[in-house]
Order: C-alpha cells, then sequence, then structure tokens
C-alpha cells in the first residue's frame, strides 16, 4: 500500500469513477439527442407560424376549426374503440384458454396467436383486399359494403393487434392464487360466481391495460389505414397527408402532438396497472394449476382453433396473394411478383437495407440498452442523473411512432443543428428505430438486472477487480437469455416497422416496409403482399433460429443453472 | 446451552487493550441517510489481529458500519485509519479487505475454482500459482476436488466457505463478514462459526464479524462491539459484557435478566415497590433518582439463605422450565407483587431442596452482584 494515497483520492481512484460518470453522460447526451429534443422541435413547431414565429394555440385553433380534421379525430375514436370492444373480449377468452384450461395443443395455439407481430401492419390489410375487395373471393360476405373504410381498418386492427393483448392477459391470467379458488370452492360457490367474483376482478388491470394498449395501438397505427382507409380519414393519415402531400409542417406537428394523449393515457394506466398487479400476488401466493374440465376444454379448442384458423387464413391470403400471377384473371402460381424490381425503382435493395437496419438495431440497440441499464441500476453516486436516464427511458413508450418520425424531421433536418449531417443516414434511421422501442428493452434489461445479487459489484471491488471486468465476465453472461431477447425484440420490430421511418428514409436508406406502402400506393398490391410476406418470414426465421440456438448454445453457456 | 455456559466453556480471553497498536481505528464517524442518522459518534480501534464482532438489534446500523470500513458506503463525516493509513476518502478497491456477505454473493457462472480465484487473476500472478493458491484454498476450506463444481451445486455450508476463500485469496489485511451464518441452519451455523473462528486464528487475520445472534458473538468474538440506535453501547470482551454491561441497553440485550425499577434511597439502598434492596455503594447517582436494579437469573442464592441474609426474599416457585444443567423458576413474591423474577438453580439444588411448582423458597441477591442504572429500561 502506497502512502502517497493517504488521506485523498489518487489517480486510479477515480479511474472507475470517472470511466462510469463518463459514461452516463454520454449516455444521457444521446437518449437527449435522440428523443427529448426531437419531440421538443414537434412541440414547438406545433405553435409557430409557417415563418417560425410564434403564434400560441393558433394551429390548435385552427385544426379543431376545420370539419374534415375535426371528422378525422371521431373517425379515428370510432375505429379505436369498436376495434377494443372486439379484440379486448378475443383475447381474454384465448388467454382464458391457455393460462386456466387443460386444452391440448397449447403451445402451437399460443405460437399462432402471435404470428400477426411478425408482420408489418400492412399484411392484414392487404389480405382483406383480396379476400373482400372490388375483386375479393369472398366479398359477397360484406352484403354489398364496402372493404375499404372502417370495416376493413377494423378488421385489420383486430388482426393487428390480438397478440399484444393476448400476451397482456396471459400475463395477468397466471397471476392467479390457488387459495382464492379452493376458499371459494370449499365454500360451494357455483362456477359463473367464481368467475365473477375471483377471476374477473384479479384480471381487470389486465383488461383495462389490454384495452388501452389496444386503443393506442389502433389510434397511431399507419400502415392499415394507408391501405384499406380509402376515403376514410383517421389521424394517423392527416400528419403523413399534411406534411408529405400538402407540406404544412405546422399543422402536421398539431396532429402528431393530439396523438400523444392518448398513448400517454395509455403509458400512464400501464405503469399503475404494473404497480397493482405485482402488489395482487404475495409472496405466499399459491399457483393455480388448472384442473382438467373435458367439456370446458374442448370447448375452447374450438374457439381458439376458429381464432387460430382466421390468422393463419389472413396470412395463407396474402402469400397467395403475393404467388398469384394476376389476380383475379391469371391464377397461375409462380415467384413473377417477387420480382420487385418489376414494380419498384428500388427492388430487392429496400428489402437488404431493411436487413442491415434491423441488424444495426439489434447490435447496437441491445449494447447501448444494456450498458445504460447496468449504468441505470448497477451505477454507484449520480443518483439523480440515473434517475433521469430511467425516466427519458420510458419516454418512447408514450411516443406512437408516426409523432417520433416526424419529431425526427423537424430535429434533424433543421439548417442549425450541428447533427444534421445525420439526416437521411442509415444511422439515423437505426437511432430512431432504436429509439421507438426503447423502454421495453430497457425495462427488459432492468428486470434481468435487478435479479442478480447486488453484492457482485461490491465483491468485485474488494478484490480490487475493476468494476468493467465483472461487467464483462459476470453480468453479462448472466443476463444472455434477456439479452438474445431483447436483440430479437428489437431485429423484428425494425423489419416491420413502418410508422416512424415513413418520414425519414430517402432515396438510398428506403426500406422494405416503405416500398410495401409505395407499391401499394402504385398499384402493385401483388408485389406489396410478396413484400410483406418476405418481411413476415425474415422475422419468423430469426424467431426460429432464435429458438434453436437458445436450445443448443445457451442451454450449453447456461450450463451452471442447473442443480 | 445459555449465554452463562458459552462464557464458562471459553473462559477469559485478551481484551485487546494490552497496549498493541490499533491496526484500525475509527473516529467520529457518521452516517446519515437524508435526514436519518444511521451512525453517530462511532469511536472504535481494533488490534492487528483481533475478531471483533458487531453486536445489536436489527436496524441499529451494523451493517452501515461495516460498509462504511469497506467503503462500499461511503460516511458522512469521520475518519477511518487502517494500517497507519487513512482510507476514509478511498474507494474500495483501493483499500484491502476482504469481505463475505449474507447472500455469499458468488457468481453463478463461474466453477468454484474460478470464484476463489476471482481476485487474484489481475495480481499479474502466473497460471500455475493461481492454480497452487486456489488449490491451497479450497484445501483450506475442505473441498478439495470441487473446484470445477458450479455454486448451485453446493450446500448452503459449502458455498459460505467458497465466499470465505475468495474473501480470502488475496490475503487482506481486514477480514469483514456481515451476517455470514444467518442463512444456514442452526447446526451447520453451529460448525461453521467454529471453523471461522479457528480459521482466522490460524491466519491472524483482523476480522470484524456482524450478528444479531449474541451466542455467536459470544462464542467467537475476541471483542464485542454492542451497538444500538446508530451508537455504540458497550466494547468489551464477552465476559466482560456479560457481567458488567456498561448500560440498561446492554444489560437487557446479552443474556437474561431481572429488571427492578426503584428510587435511590440511600447510598446503599434502593426501594423497589415495598422492598429495600440493598446495593454496593459507590457510584454517583444521588438519592431520590429513579434507577433500574437488574440481577442476572444465576445470581440467585437458595442455600444457606436466612432471613438475616442481605436481600433475601421470599418467595414461590410459580413455573420450572428444565434446561439442562440448570432448571429456571419463576418466581412471585409478596415483597415484590407484580415483578416476577426469573431465577437459575443448578440440577443438584434442586434434587437436594426438592424444588417444585408451588414450593415456598427463600432466596438471596448478594449485594455485589446487583448492578444498578440511572433510568427505566427501554
Ligand atoms: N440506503 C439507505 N437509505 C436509508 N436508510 C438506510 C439505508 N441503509 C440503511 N438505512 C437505515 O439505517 C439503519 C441501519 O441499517 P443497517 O442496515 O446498518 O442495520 P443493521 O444493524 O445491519 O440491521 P440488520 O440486523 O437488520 O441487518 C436502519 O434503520 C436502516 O433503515
Ligand atoms: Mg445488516
Amino acid at each position: 500500500m502506497s502512502p502517497i494515497a493517504i488521506g485523498g483520492r489518487t489517480r486510479s481512484v477515480d479511474r472507475e469513477a470517472w470511466a462510469l460518470r463518463i459514461a452516463l453522460t454520454l449516455m444521457l447526451a444521446i437518449m437527449a439527442a435522440a428523443i427529448l429534443l426531437p419531440l421538443w422541435s414537434i412541440l414547438s413547431k406545433s405553435v409557430e407560424d409557417r415563418a417560425g414565429a410564434f403564434v400560441g394555440l393558433a394551429n390548435y385553433a385552427q385544426f379543431f376549426g376545420t370539419p374534415a380534421l375535426a371528422q378525422s379525430i371521431a373517425n379515428s375514436l370510432f375505429v379505436a374503440g369498436l376495434t377494443t370492444l372486439i379484440v379486448v373480449p378475443l383475447a381474454f377468452v384465448y388467454a382464458y384458454a391457455l393460462t386456466r384450461t387443460c386444452m391440448p395443443a397449447k403451445g402451437l395455439m399460443a405460437g399462432i396467436a402471435l404470428i400477426p407481430i411478425l408482420s408489418p401492419s400492412m399484411l392484414p390489410a392487404i389480405a382483406l383486399i383480396y379476400l373482400f375487395g372490388n375483386q375479393g373471393m369472398i366479398r359477397e360476405l360484406l352484403f354489398g359494403e364496402t372493404i375499404y373504410g372502417p370495416i376493413g381498418i377494423v378488421m385489420g386492427q383486430v388482426f393487428y393487434c390480438f397478440p399484444h393483448a393476448m400476451l397482456i392477459l396471459t400475463t395477468a391470467l397466471s397471476l392467479a392464487d390457488a387459495r382464492l379458488y379452493e376458499a371459494a370452492a370449499a365454500l360451494g360457490t357455483p362456477r359463473r360466481r367464481v368467475f365473477l367474483t375471483v377471476t374477473l376482478p384479479s384480471a381487470k388491470y389486465g383488461l383495462v391495460s389490454a384495452a388501452f394498449v389496444v386503443f393506442t395501438l389502433v389510434m397511431t397505427d399507419f400502415g392499415i389505414p394507408v391501405v384499406i382507409g380509402g376515403r376514410f380519414n383517421v389521424l394517423a393519415i392527416d400528419v403523413y397527408k399534411q406534411v408529405m402531400g400538402q407540406q404544412n409542417f405546422q399543422m402536421g406537428a398539431v396532429v402528431a402532438v393530439v396523438l400523444i394523449i392518448p398513448a400517454l393515457a395509455s403509458f400512464v394506466v400501464d405503469r399503475v396497472v404494473q404497480r397493482r398487479q405485482v402488489a395482487l400476488l404475495g409472496a405466499r401466493s399459491v399457483p393455480l394449476v388448472p384442473q382438467p374440465q373435458p367439456a370446458r376444454d374442448w370447448a375452447m379448442l374450438g374457439f381458439c382453433a376458429v381464432v387460430g384458423a382466421i390468422i393463419l387464413g389472413i396470412l395463407a391470403t396474402a402469400v397467395f396473394a403475393s404467388l398469384v400471377r394476376l389476380w383475379p384473371y391469371n391464377l397461375s402460381l409462380g415467384w413473377s411478383n417477387y420480382v420487385f424490381e418489376d414494380f419498384d425503382s428500388d427492388g430487392w435493395s429496400s428489402y437488404f437495407n431493411s436487413l442491415r437496419m434491423a441488424a444495426a438495431t439489434a447490435v447496437f440497440g441491445t449494447l447501448f440498452v444494456f450498458v445504460g441499464a447496468y449504468l441505470v441500476e448497477k451505477g454507484k453516486g449520480a443518483g439523480w442523473a440515473r434517475q433521469v436516464f430511467h425516466l427519458v427511458a420510458m419516454v418512447p413508450l408514450a411516443v406512437p411512432g408516426l409523432v417520433l418520425g416526424l419529431a425526427y424531421v423537424f430535429f434533424f433536418n433543421a439548417p442549425d443543428n450541428p447533427l444534421g449531417g445525420l439526416y437521411g443516414t442509415m444511422a439515423l434511421l437505426t437511432i430512431c428505430t432504436v429509439a421507438h422501442f426503447y423502454t421495453v428493452a430497457h425495462l427488459t434489461a432492468t428486470t434481468a438486472l435487478k435479479q442478480m445479487d447486488p453484492e457482485f459489484e461490491s465483491v468485485s471491488a474488494s478484490l480490487q477487480v475493476p468494476f468493467w471486468r465483472t461487467f464483462l465476465r459476470v453480468t453479462v453472461p448472466v443476463c444472455l437469455p434477456a439479452i438474445v431477447n431483447i436483440a430479437i425484440y428489437l431485429f423484428v420490430n425494425a423489419m416491420t416497422t413502418v410508422s416512424a421511418v415513413i418520414f425519414i428514409y430517402t432515396a438510398h436508406t428506403k426500406l422494405a416496409s416503405v416500398a410495401i406502402v409505395n407499391m401499394n400506393d402504385s398499384g402493385a398490391i401483388a408485389a406489396a403482399a410478396a413484400m410483406a410476406v418476405v418481411i413476415t418470414a425474415t422475422s419468423a426465421g430469426v424467431k426460429l433460429v432464435e429458438t434453436l440456438v437458445s436450445r443448443v448454445v445457451l442451454r450449453r453457456s447456461q450450463r451452471w443453472r442447473a442443480r | 446451552m445459555t449465554i452463562a455456559g458459552v462464557i464458562d466453556v471459553h473462559g477469559a480471553r485478551p481484551n485487546g487493550s494490552d497496549g498493541r497498536p490499533p491496526y484500525l481505528t475509527v473516529a467520529g464517524l457518521e452516517k446519515r441517510f437524508g435526514s436519518f442518522v444511521a451512525l453517530s459518534g462511532i469511536d472504535l480501534a481494533i488490534p492487528e489481529g483481533e475478531f471483533v464482532c458487531f453486536l445489536g438489534p436489527s436496524g441499529c446500523g451494523k451493517t452501515t458500519l461495516l460498509r462504511a470500513i469497506a467503503g462500499l458506503d461511503r460516511q458522512s463525516s469521520g475518519t477511518i485509519v487502517q494500517a497507519g493509513r487513512d482510507i476514509s476518502d478511498l474507494p474500495p478497491s483501493r483499500r484491502d479487505f476482504g469481505i463475505v456477505f449474507q447472500s455469499y454473493a458468488l457468481f453463478p457462472n463461474l466453477s468454484v475454482a474460478q470464484n476463489i480465484g476471482y481476485g487474484l487473476v489481475n495480481r499479474r500472478l502466473g497460471r500455475a500459482a493461481i492454480a497452487a493458491r486456489v488449490e491451497e484454498l479450497l484445501g483450506m476450506i475442505g473441498l478439495v476436488g470441487s473446484g470445477d463444481k458450479y455454486p448451485a451445486q453446493l450446500s448452503g455450508g459449502q458455498q459460505q466457505r467458497v465466499a470465505l476463500a475468495r474473501a480470502l485469496a488475496t490475503r487482506p489485511g481486514l477480514l469483514l463478514l456481515d451476517e455470514p451464518l444467518s442463512a444456514l441452519d442452526a447446526r451447520v451455523r453451529l460448525r461453521l462459526r467454529g471453523e471461522i473462528r479457528e480459521l482466522q486464528r490460524r491466519l491472524g487475520v483482523t476480522t470484524i464479524m456482524v450478528t444479531h445472534d449474541q451466542e455467536e458473538a459470544i462464542s467467537v468474538a475476541d471483542r464485542i462491539v454492542v451497538m444500538n440506535h446508530g451508537r455504540i453501547e458497550q466494547v468489551a470482551a464477552p465476559e466482560a459484557i456479560y457481567r458488567t454491561p456498561a448500560s440498561l441497553f446492554v444489560a437487557g440485550f446479552v443474556g437474561t435478566t431481572n429488571f427492578m425499577t426503584g428510587v435511590r434511597s440511600a447510598a446503599d439502598r434502593v426501594r423497589v415497590g415495598g422492598f429495600d434492596l440493598q446495593v454496593t455503594p459507590g457510584d454517583a447517582m444521588g438519592t431520590g433518582q429513579v434507577c433500574t436494579a437488574c440481577v442476572r437469573p444465576e445470581d440467585f442464592v437458595i442455600r444457606n439463605v436466612c432471613p438475616d441474609t442481605p436481600n433475601a426474599i421470599q418467595a414461590t416457585i410459580e413455573a420450572v422450565e428444565f434446561l439442562g444443567a440448570v432448571v429456571r423458576a419463576r418466581l412471585g413474591s409478596p415483597q415484590l407483587p407484580d415483578l416476577p423474577l426469573v431465577a437459575d438453580f443448578s440440577l443438584n439444588a434442586v434434587t437436594d431442596l426438592d424444588l417444585a411448582r408451588g414450593r415456598a423458597v427463600t432466596v438471596a441477591l448478594p449485594p455485589e452482584r446487583v448492578r444498578i442504572f440511572a433510568g427505566l429500561p427501554e
């Protein structure tokens, strides 16, 4: 021990503390540039006139005073409300079947229900056009109504939102306390009353949360109405039209800010619900193990099979649409619609752009997310800075993709922004996508880190091992399953997302999901279907590889988990 | 085993104040969490090679003090000097200690050998030297041949030993143990505390162990630091803590004590209810002051007591409890109404005098065994 150290800080003392501080500062600065400043610029844009002068709420007054735009609000609320009313009960029964019954083929049913997550939201809309469009296969079922409009939007949204609601409700329903059911049974309570007095109340937070999430998804989704909305205007389309069509950035900003409201409400409700739900299940709860009831179990299987068949049917329709040479005139099958060069000048290159962007999002996003979560959870000192980081990480969940994309236009395209060089690059698309999906990834990482012994860092300090060594040697390996999950989550979302990137892609960085919108606009709907199928296949392939890899590699590297 | 029994087994110990220079000195230490004062006025000197226990009720600040010494939670004010070096402002990585946590905090993805060698790897030791040291430590904790296992494959007691070996691998000057045994079942705990003590003697490493188990502290420590409400109540050898507690809190926290609250009526008298208790004079307490007399159960005398023996009390045995070598009796006396007394009698006395429930007895309290403290018990 050198006597120089007496009473003071030596250089190497500060090395670790400074490394932590610098990393935290740097990452906070990046978060500010990627999330907070763009949002600020969209807020300020909404209170400026075209010349950039402050006009207060004049734009908002104008917005609400324009009958066509006010009509869009009503339309958006209508389709969002109707979709919520349809999806939540369907998803509840489906989740109930998966968690509370002894239905056969649970794994298969759970897998099928998740398929829509792997697809861009345009896919169900395209499939619906093939089914119910003017030349649709079964358009008679609409009794003369048109699919282009609220009917088509709601049908597409039900497909697209179903897995999101189902996942939330599965979690809620799997947190059951068997003791409550035993008590009810001991009192001779009839089944229906048990359902009404025990099951529903314990799932109520999940139901509320699912309803808000679905409502927000519909309000802010762009892919389905752009394909199948026809002349039925919704807010998400208005943003796009105001900005891309009329170059009216101020009005676009106003609509975007209005779109934040349901997302923000949903975010707050979700936070409250999460807290309550944890409290519901005490440490002494006994998990409920469902008992076989053949009549109920088979009825549930029937229900799930119908829902599953519809999901698979829509997917199969899209695949079929992509393979038919010229619907409905030439029904021979082939790959001609996959020759994207014939429909879109960018051809396959937009797909490869998507692959590159998704890979970059998965790699750099996971890296950033995990290091950030580590600093928040395990960093020493700078308590307020770590709290701020955590708060900023929560923001993206309350910001619809459309809003984020538009915010990026305003912020990064501003002439005086030193970061303006990023505009139009693949890097900016990647940053935007990471920011868009940051919250869920961040929460996954913090949950994994919270489960680690809080004293690992203390032990390594006492052994004079620098914290970054323990980070690489212990923290990362122990959290590997969560890290893989985050990477896959980011990859799949980067492949399918359209709402944020539609505003900031350029000729050189066009993505596959944007190509779908473009090809659909230009009437090449079969090619659009083909591209949607390619994206879905890619996501599914990555998921499949992940499953196989975690079976083999993860099991080997996680050997220590076995007792 | 009773506390008195533990002391008798081990006998007297060096009390640490024999002129050796302190290895670790804590002076004027204070720790605040916001407005909450977790530690205040902590002064402590620990000689080299001593085994010290921090003992106190839950929340009294034992862990906080240990973590301040380790540098894991910086103190709000005060200084810490270790081996002549002021370490008050050093981060843990610049201090010289090994630590074992209650949870052990073994790295789950590293094997036992990798865990033990964790601190050796970055010390510019050769691969062979590290392997040899790990082997040596595995031998020391009796786990030779288990180096390739993972922590999850070990029992709680084995994990605890691995954590100990990891902490000792780099030969630290100070070993810190935060309730290292509390996660284990009673039998393993008893064996391991002996092993820890044995190892500490052999290596001569200055050791601080936090515990809230008084029996554990008494059986392993050279000196015990009794803490309460973020302050040190007493620092002394286990026997001194037991026989001459420095405060009412210590008297009540360590071992069993009869509290008799009364008023000082004369220099050698305390009036408890209607009873005049004779005590040894010599403290500074004035007459009329409220005070509490403390008596250990084993200090009651039952043989050769006559009515004019000092502090003779007529009582009835209300309940007896068989504790092995001794029998614990609850005594009710009309002289001390509503004040049941707990007295221990040897099995011999019980047989000879035919002590049983309902027996009327006369017991005496030798004045020199009665300790007086100002105020009321907590
Ligand atoms: N980080 C903290 N923030 C606020 N208060 C704290 C913090 N850590 C400890 N305390 C408080 O300081 C007091 C002492 O805590 P400490 O953990 O040192 O107790 P302890 O003696 O080790 O108790 P136990 O036997 O339960 O482990 C407690 O009242 C505790 O609530
Ligand atoms: Mg403690």
